[in-house]
């Protein structure tokens, strides 16, 4: 029995022509032409970030104090004196020699804490983040002047980052081996921990480890693209899309980071660090089967403070490009949702995160 | 009787100097040779490290690049200088700064006191060695390489290629054959002092500074004209990664490094304190003479290699993303589609679950909703039944799901009534057992009643749909497992070729299925599908049932477990 077919009903191939190939440029040119206006972006990027400068204060400068080689770290921060000294650390503890920080306006001394860390060198800046994209043209100017040459490893203050082995083998030796390869980007997934109940519940002590709360995550709900201009993955899922982005997946945070990056000033993150130019850099995955290796943010959004912090920001409209389309998501986070649920996975390491196939050892034995 | 080392630094001072320190301090000389290229500063540091520890010599400075000559000129002095300066050394272990002894010295000298005569060292002729680099072997000696293989990759390639083009070749000295191997070996001061004092070596010489890495051959080879007893292994355990990078060993490996039974490992992460402080230290127990056994720890590094060359089949997830053309693991194990059963059958799920004891999902696809087994709103790793995150991402779900559930079979429904969007994938993967009834998508409609406009728009729609994506199942770039029957052939016999899915499904168990699910009553289906052809529409999928009810197959029953 073969029925004829319409047309229209003829099998569709697979692995159909990228679109745009329809339009008739030859593959080659499309590249270049896509290659040349990434090249200008990123230049629109660093002088917008050479622009924003003026927006910065210096508190503490202690940048002369930055060893050749050190590994540094960059974050931009409001009110997060709760979570700095955990923050910090665990950093510190990692193997990051020198922090690179602004400020946004804190309110809750958190000027003062950092202010006074023999480590941390501590810029202010009263100017909009949303309009700085999301801090990304601060970090990009103090990178430009203080990260040329050194890896840079660029977080918010509510991520964790681990990778494997980390309890035994600092950032040092992780970057030593990533030079070996020839790799100069490593790519991490945002994991969102969770409670288990109502998230305003949780009971934890400022500079306390936020994982005693947060124990749970989502393990296998991950959907992956890939977004062919920039050569970067597109990751999206999780406890947020599976809870407050179930009817508009498309809308889900982005969870796809590169934190850790042997900085230079030619370099500009895209969307907070989840895109980067040169466009070589976003090839943190394998792309021929092979795992390559990268790591994990521990995500610790989901503290208590959660609650308070989502009607501040649902009023602030400083965390996305188009605030109002989150209005629902702040709204659910203001009714003190429990994220929870029977299939939660509980955190027990690194390892056990990688045997999920979150994060991956690859050739680093 | 006694053991010297040669070691070559270039780098992490403090560390060779307390290896140097370790050594000499229990009795073995050392000759450290520094490259040429650090700087005098570093030099003079490493000089003061060891200072005042006697049995400590430096050699003359080479440049060592690598896999340049400088490193076997290096060795050559560094030897000269030991054999000179310490008669009483009757072997010499090369080693390098980031070597790190791993069993007690006097374990070493007792080991190679009882092998006075033996050659410790890995030489291998080119034909049999599997590893080189670059896929030069023979070729090594005998083409010259006037371009630097790190720096200048493509010329080197080039002019390999132009070499062979003209049919270069050098010869090679008389009595000479090429050998190949790692470079930390152990020597007898016979072979050595042999070597050092060949007649011939100033030809040799002149010959290998041309030879590509020729501190993987210099020695290997020469050993073969001047020892009576060659022990072709490396008593220093080394492991290289597949582009031939040596593996470095940080404080984890601790116990690996203790079980691997060898005497000096290579490379250590310098600041890898604790494995420092515990093989430098005194109290390191002394063991039975057992023979360093390398491959005793060689599952880690295999299973790494294979991470990094083949991956986990079937993960996608932020540091693997196979191209789209991939088709090695598209998910990570078998799994089963239905399309048609459970409209046939009315406890298919729960009699298939039974069978093959597993959970069997309802429609995945569903419009509305992913049905999982059991009704679950949300199942393993935390995947959701929501239709909109699905459609989002169809093979991300799909693969997550398998993945999720590695270990256990997963078997769920499909139809036309479903949404379409995967199933390109699910065709195109080998893991995918795909068996269709093909029409019986009907069999809802005809036993909802209704409004039968509205019943026969929708088999238009249904058939269109079924009929696209059985060429899709059927098409030439197809890897998955697919069955198809008419329901007219299906519903004649439907044991048959249940059983045989089933068979594919559970190999081992033999297990004949104790009854047969309930298939729905059908009565009256043939005067359906006549009324249907009245109304206009032509059901071509079902096959041929016949208008009357009499001849169709009445539902049997399979024989019982056990009876034939």
């Amino acid at each position: 029995m073969t029925p004829r077919l319409p047309r229209w009903l003829w099998p569709e191939v697979p692995h159909a022509e990228p679109a745009g190939a329809a339009r008739g440029v030859p593959p080659s040119v499309r590249r270049l032409v896509i290659a040349a206006r990434l090249r200008w972006r990123r230049r629109l990027l660093l002088l917008r970030a050479l622009r924003k400068r003026s927006e910065l204060c210096a508190i503490t400068d202690r940048t002369a104090a930055i060893e050749p080689g050190a590994i540094l770290g960059a974050a931009t921060v409001r009110n997060e004196a709760d979570r700095l000294p955990f923050f910090l650390s665990h950093m510190r503890r990692l193997g990051v020699r020198h922090f690179l920080i602004v400020d946004n306006a804190s309110t809750d001394g958190t000027r003062e804490l950092l202010a006074a860390q023999p480590d941390v060198s501590l810029w202010v800046t009263g100017g909009s983040y949303r309009r700085s994209r999301f801090g990304m043209d601060w970090l990009t100017w103090l990178l430009a002047r203080h990260g040329h040459g050194h890896w840079c490893l660029t977080l918010d203050a509510d991520e964790i980052f681990i990778y494997p082995h980390w309890e035994t083998r600092d950032l040092a030796a992780l970057t030593d081996w990533l030079d070996r390869q020839g790799r100069a980007s490593f790519g991490a997934l945002m994991l969102d921990m969770y409670p288990k109940g109502r998230l305003g519940a949780a009971q934890v002590a400022p500079g306390d480890d936020p994982l005693r709360v947060l124990e749970w995550f989502d393990a296998g709900n991950y959907g992956v693209q890939t977004q062919p201009r920039m050569g970067n993955l597109w990751i999206q899922g999780g406890v947020r899309a599976r809870r407050f982005f179930a009817d508009e997946p498309r809308k889900a945070p982005t969870l796809n980071k590169i934190p850790l990056v042997r900085w230079d000033r030619r370099f500009a993150y895209v969307n907070s660090t989840h895109g980067i130019l040169p466009p070589r850099l976003n090839r943190v995955y394998g792309e021929a089967g092979e795992d390559v290796t990268s790591g994990v943010l521990l995500h610790t959004k989901f503290l208590p403070g959660v609650v308070a912090r989502s009607h501040e920001e649902k009023t602030r409209r400083e965390h996305f490009a188009n605030s109002s389309r989150y209005d629902d998501y702040y709204d659910a986070l203001i009714a003190d949702p429990e994220l929870w649920c029977e299939r939660s996975t509980r955190y027990r390491g690194w390892r056990h995160l990688e045997a999920m196939g979150l994060m991956s050892r690859g050739g680093w034995a | 009787m006694g053991v010297g080392f040669i070691m070559l630094c270039h780098t992490a001072f403090d560390r060779a100097a307390q290896v140097a320190r370790h050594w000499a301090e229990r009795g073995c000389p050392v000759v450290i040779h520094v490259d040429a290229r650090v700087h005098r500063h570093g030099f003079a540091r490493m000089q003061r490290l060891v200072a005042g520890v006697p049995g400590i010599r430096f050699s003359d400075r080479h440049r060592c690049q690598w896999g340049s000559w400088g490193l076997v000129a290096a060795t050559l002095s560094a030897a000269e200088v030991m054999l000179r300066d310490f008669p009483q050394v009757n072997h010499v272990y090369l080693a390098s700064g980031s070597c790190l002894p791993l069993r007690p010295v006097p374990e070493l000298v007792r080991y190679l006191a009882d092998r006075p005569r033996t050659d410790f060292i890995e030489s291998v002729t080119t034909e049999d060695v599997g590893w080189t680099v670059g896929g030069l072997d023979i070729e090594r000696f005998t083409l010259r390489f006037p371009f630097s293989w790190r720096r200048n990759r493509k010329l080197f390639d080039a002019s390999v290629r132009l070499q062979r083009r003209l049919g270069y070749s050098r010869r090679i000295p008389d009595g000479l054959v090429p050998h190949l191997g790692s470079q930390w070996w152990c020597l007898t001061r016979q072979t050595l002092q042999a070597i050092l004092e060949d007649p011939r070596r100033a030809e040799f010489d002149r010959y290998f500074r041309s030879v590509w890495i020729p501190d993987e051959s210099y020695f290997q080879t020469l050993v073969r004209l001047h020892s009576h007893h060659v022990e072709s292994r490396s008593l220093t355990l080394s492991k290289f990664d597949f582009q031939g990078k040596p593996h470095l060993f940080y404080d984890d490996h601790l116990q690996l490094l203790r079980r691997s039974d060898c005497f000096v490992a290579r490379k250590i992460w310098p600041q890898a304190g604790r494995l420092y402080r515990s093989f430098l230290s005194d109290k390191l127990a002394e063991k039975s003479p057992a023979e360093p056994n390398p491959a005793r720890i060689d599952r880690l590094f295999s299973k790494a290699t294979e991470r990094r060359t083949r991956g986990r089949a079937g993960l996608y997830m932020q540091s693997r993303f196979p191209r789209d053309d991939w088709d090695h693991g598209r998910t990570a194990a078998p799994y089963s589609v239905f399309a048609g059963f459970s409209d046939l059958f009315e406890n298919f799920e729960p009699w298939l679950g039974k069978l093959v004891g597993t959970r069997v999902h309802g429609h995945l696809f569903a419009p509305d909703r992913a049905q999982f087994a059991g009704g679950e709103t949300v199942y393993d790793g935390a995947l959701s039944d929501s239709a909109a995150l699905r459609d989002y991402n169809p093979r991300s779900f799909l693969t997550n799901l398998i993945w999720n559930t590695r270990g256990e079979r997963q078997c769920f429904q499909f139809g036309p009534a479903d949404v379409q969007d995967i199933l390109p994938f699910i065709a195109a993967d080998p893991h995918a057992q795909v068996s269709v009834v093909s029409g019986a998508w009907a069999v809802p409609l005809y036993r909802s009643g209704g409004d039968f406009t509205t019943i026969r728009r929708e088999a238009a729609r249904l058939q269109k749909l079924e009929t696209w994506y059985l060429s899709v199942l059927r098409a030439g770039w197809a890897k998955a497992r697919v069955r198809v029957w008419t329901m007219a052939d299906f519903v004649a016999d439907p044991m048959e070729p249940m059983q045989t899915i089933i068979d594919e499904i559970t190999p081992r168990a033999l297990r004949r299925p104790a009854e047969a699910p309930r298939l729905v009553d059908l009565t009256g289906f043939g005067r359906f599908l006549q009324q249907l052809r009245n109304q206009g529409m032509q059901p071509v999928l079902m096959g041929d049932f016949p208008l009357e009810d009499e001849p169709l197959a009445p539902p049997r029953r399979a024989r019982p477990a056990g009876t034939k």
